[in-house]
């Protein structure tokens, strides 16, 4: 037994070194040759970082456009969903007042033209992307907004619109900030 | 076809290109049999000796199961203390505060156990020393517990009348060599290419677009995700595990990380069959699994991509399926894809939120975690069908009138006793944590703890009950994963969870290791006409109707409270 227990110290030292510190440090050195050099990629606009490309952010000026509801209010630091169950009535209440803020700033639009990933809270709170269709149905407030043409502001929707996977696997997205982005330097 | 569901049925695809020669290979090389990665033979040497250990040492399987046990002790012992302490530690750059002793107490308890369920937030509730030093080591070493145990089991079968059962340490030692740590090594550097960070740097804060200040969380995440995966551990770096877009950046690394969580499982099923020389009962055990996979992939699809009834009635379009908790990149399919496997599999990392899922969808992942044996964990997955393949052989001996015989070894009543036992030990502790669980916020609702029994659910009624229910089969089954609306950080749950932790893992890798041992050192008898072969498709059949039987039993009336009831109560 009590050689046991000094094989098992002994050991758990050894791969401690092997697990905990050369592993990890080999990652972080093939990191260095990663776009972001493994410490995340930032979006920068006019030489200032204004944020990171796969960290979601809040958006709510009507010249924008909107991202996810979060339910931490996109806090990268302390990610979270609501973890709200599908038969939560003060849930429901929420989704169905986020659909009514949407038709308000968008009178345009009928209910049914409203996709889900914009009236639903995210997994991580931290999102980055909408769907397709939910970018479509902002473009006529945001030209609006802007003094922009619907079809500037398509084309740009179209720009940052990436598809799936190798043309084949899973959903196509927008990622909201870099289109923001590229609005704001449409405009100069 | 859509492009979600092809995503799926292509991930599934490489990972059964990669799971079935893998398999291969692990047999070979658990036999010492020549493999390509024998190069590595000089690091393991320089292990042995460092540590004292002598690999050519043999040993019975009670000797195997105290070096398990002792081992496991020591990190439970060391765990609990680091973590305690973590904020007088180095490589702390957030600042986070040490955890509390009974936070402590069910963290390290559940990475010991190979379960994470993750009580802490990795944000503020870890430090970059306690991710490595306790949390990624403890998932190396406990997915690394689990193939030994296996491959112990392995051994019994492979001779025909033995004791020597091999060196637990050298099983130990090369489930990381030759296979955890390479395989880590290529998926963490995948991962940060595509985005996971690596470096140590703490916090970085910005100013956002829209002009807010934003503190973000980093960290050397990609290393931890690799192993977390492979070794069907789980606990994610971040709070909200893959669903974090630093964890699992993109579709391409979604695709990743579910096929790093099932090739270990899958492989172990072929490396068992090479192993024992018996190809077929391998591949007679994967379809039974797999069929069994199937019966909760193809519904759980089903419920998610068909949206949330709820919203549909308020006339909201759900072009691809219900969005609640869920992320644009994966989209509902590749997330019901996931739920599937992590459930079905021991992992319990998420890449959508379990809580806000479909009633229906929430029941398949608690029949997954409640069967435990489609695949499962690493290692643990085969020992678990081990339990249900003996119950199977004594109750089928009894149908036909034969003496219950299993590769030539009888199966007598003290091997289907410590079966029985294991087999029920798990809807026992599921269902009496969660009793006590549901006992206690209905009868001691103001209760003066830290959290009140009465705020612990995130959700009324049914769905309420659905989350104590669902923490008590993800810890029995050492899976992980939450619904994590349930207020789960404090003393009760961290305590009778940490209970459950242990006796869900120690006993169902003690029990089949004894039988296997026990059966070993029996007397061989040759097949003859008489013999019940348990190669065959109907004996396959036979093991399904068991855990079919077992888990319907026990777990019905649970489910008709929660994610039943539910159900009905949102169609009508």
């Amino acid at each position: 037994m009590k050689r046991y227990i000094i094989q098992s110290l002994r050991l758990t030292v050894v791969l401690m070194v092997l697990l905990c510190v050369i592993y990890p440090l080999a990652i972080a050195f093939a990191g260095k040759f990663t776009p972001g050099a493994g410490s995340g990629e930032k979006v920068i606009k006019n030489g200032k970082v204004v944020g990171y490309a796969l960290i979601g952010q809040s958006f709510t000026k009507p010249e924008y456009f909107w991202g996810r509801p979060s339910a931490v209010g996109y806090n990268a630091a302390g990610s979270g969903g609501s973890n709200k169950g599908p038969s939560n009535a003060d849930y429901l209440k929420e989704v169905s007042a986020r659909a009514d803020t949407l038709l308000k700033y968008h009178p345009y639009l009928k209910k049914s033209d409203i996709p889900a990933d914009l009236v639903t809270a995210s997994g991580s709170g931290l999102d980055p992307d909408i769907s397709e269709q939910g970018a479509i149905i902002q473009i006529k407030r945001v030209a609006k907004y802007r003094g922009l043409t619907d079809r500037a502001v398509a084309e740009l929707v179209v720009k940052n619109t990436e598809g799936p996977l190798w043309g084949m696997f899973g959903p196509s997205k927008v990622n909201v900030l870099k289109l923001n982005v590229a609005l704001d330097e449409l405009k100069k | 076809m859509n492009t979600e569901l092809l995503g799926i049925i292509f991930t599934y695809a490489i990972t059964l290109l990669i799971g079935i020669p893998l398999g291969i290979y692990l047999a070979k090389m658990f036999a010492g049999e020549k493999v390509w990665t024998d190069f590595l033979k000089p690091i393991e040497k320089g292990i042995y000796k460092l540590s004292g250990i002598n690999p050519d040492e043999s040993m019975n399987w009670k000797q195997h199961m105290k070096a398990l046990l002792t081992i496991n002790m020591v990190w439970l012992v060391y765990g609990f203390f680091a973590l305690m302490f973590q904020d007088k530690l180095p490589l702390n750059p957030d600042g986070n505060a040490g955890q509390s002793a009974d936070l402590a107490f069910n963290s390290v308890i559940s990475f010991v156990v190979n379960c994470n369920l993750q009580h802490y937030s990795g944000e503020s509730g870890a430090t970059y020393f306690t991710q490595h030093f306790v949390f990624m080591f403890l998932q190396f070493v406990s997915a690394a517990t689990g193939i030994a145990a296996a491959v112990v089991l392995f051994k019994a079968f492979r001779d025909k009348t033995t004791t020597n059962l091999g060196n637990f340490w050298v099983f130990f030692v090369r489930s990381i060599t030759r296979l955890l740590l390479p395989l880590s090594v290529v998926m963490a550097i995948v991962l940060a290419f595509n985005g996971t960070t690596t470096s140590y740097e703490g916090k970085d804060q910005f100013i956002s677009l829209q002009g807010d200040t934003v503190h973000v969380s980093r960290g050397p995440a990609a290393g931890f995700v690799a192993i977390k995966h492979l070794g069907t551990n789980g606990g994610g770096w971040f709070g909200v595990n893959s669903t974090h877009p630093i964890e699992n950046p993109n579709y391409l690394t979604n695709m990743v990380e579910a096929i790093s969580q099932v090739i270990i499982p899958i492989a172990m099923i072929f490396a068992f069959g090479y192993f024992i020389r018996r190809k077929k009962m391998a591949w007679v055990i994967f379809g039974i699994m797999t069929l069994g996979m199937m019966l909760l992939l193809v519904p759980t699809i089903i419920s998610e991509t068909g949206g949330s009834p709820a919203i549909a009635k308020m006339g909201i379009s759900q072009l691809t399926g219900a969005m609640e908790g869920k992320e644009v990149r994966f989209g509902p399919t590749a997330s019901a894809y996931w739920s599937t496997i992590t459930t079905i599999i021991s992992t319990g990392s998420v890449n959508a939120m379990h809580d806000s899922t479909m009633p229906l969808t929430g029941m398949y992942q608690l029949i997954a975690m409640m069967m435990n044996c489609f695949y499962g964990g690493c290692g643990v997955g085969i020992l678990n069908y081990f339990i249900f393949i003996i119950i199977a052989v004594f109750i089928s001996g009894l149908m036909v009138g034969r003496t219950p015989e299993f590769l030539g070894h009888k199966v007598e009543a003290r091997e289907v006793k410590i079966a029985s036992i294991i087999a029920l030990l798990h809807p026992f502790i599921i269902l009496v944590g969660t009793a006590l669980a549901a006992y206690t916020i209905t009868y001691f609702p103001g209760a003066d703890w830290v959290v009140k029994p009465s705020s612990w659910l995130n959700n009324p009624g049914f769905h309420g009950f659905s989350e104590m229910l669902y923490e008590n089969t993800s810890a029995a089954a050492n899976n992980g994963s939450g619904f994590e609306g349930l207020g789960d950080n404090n003393t009760f749950w961290n305590v009778l969870t940490g209970f459950v932790l242990i006796l869900g893992r120690f006993l169902p890798i003690i029990g089949p290791v004894a039988i296997a041992g026990l059966l070993a050192s029996k007397k061989y008898i040759p097949e003859s006409a008489g013999t019940l072969k348990t190669d065959t498709l109907t004996f396959g059949f036979m093991t399904f109707v068991v855990i079919v039987i077992i888990a319907a039993l026990a777990f019905f009336p649970a489910l008709t409270l929660g994610p039943l009831a539910e159900y009905f109560t949102l169609i009508k």
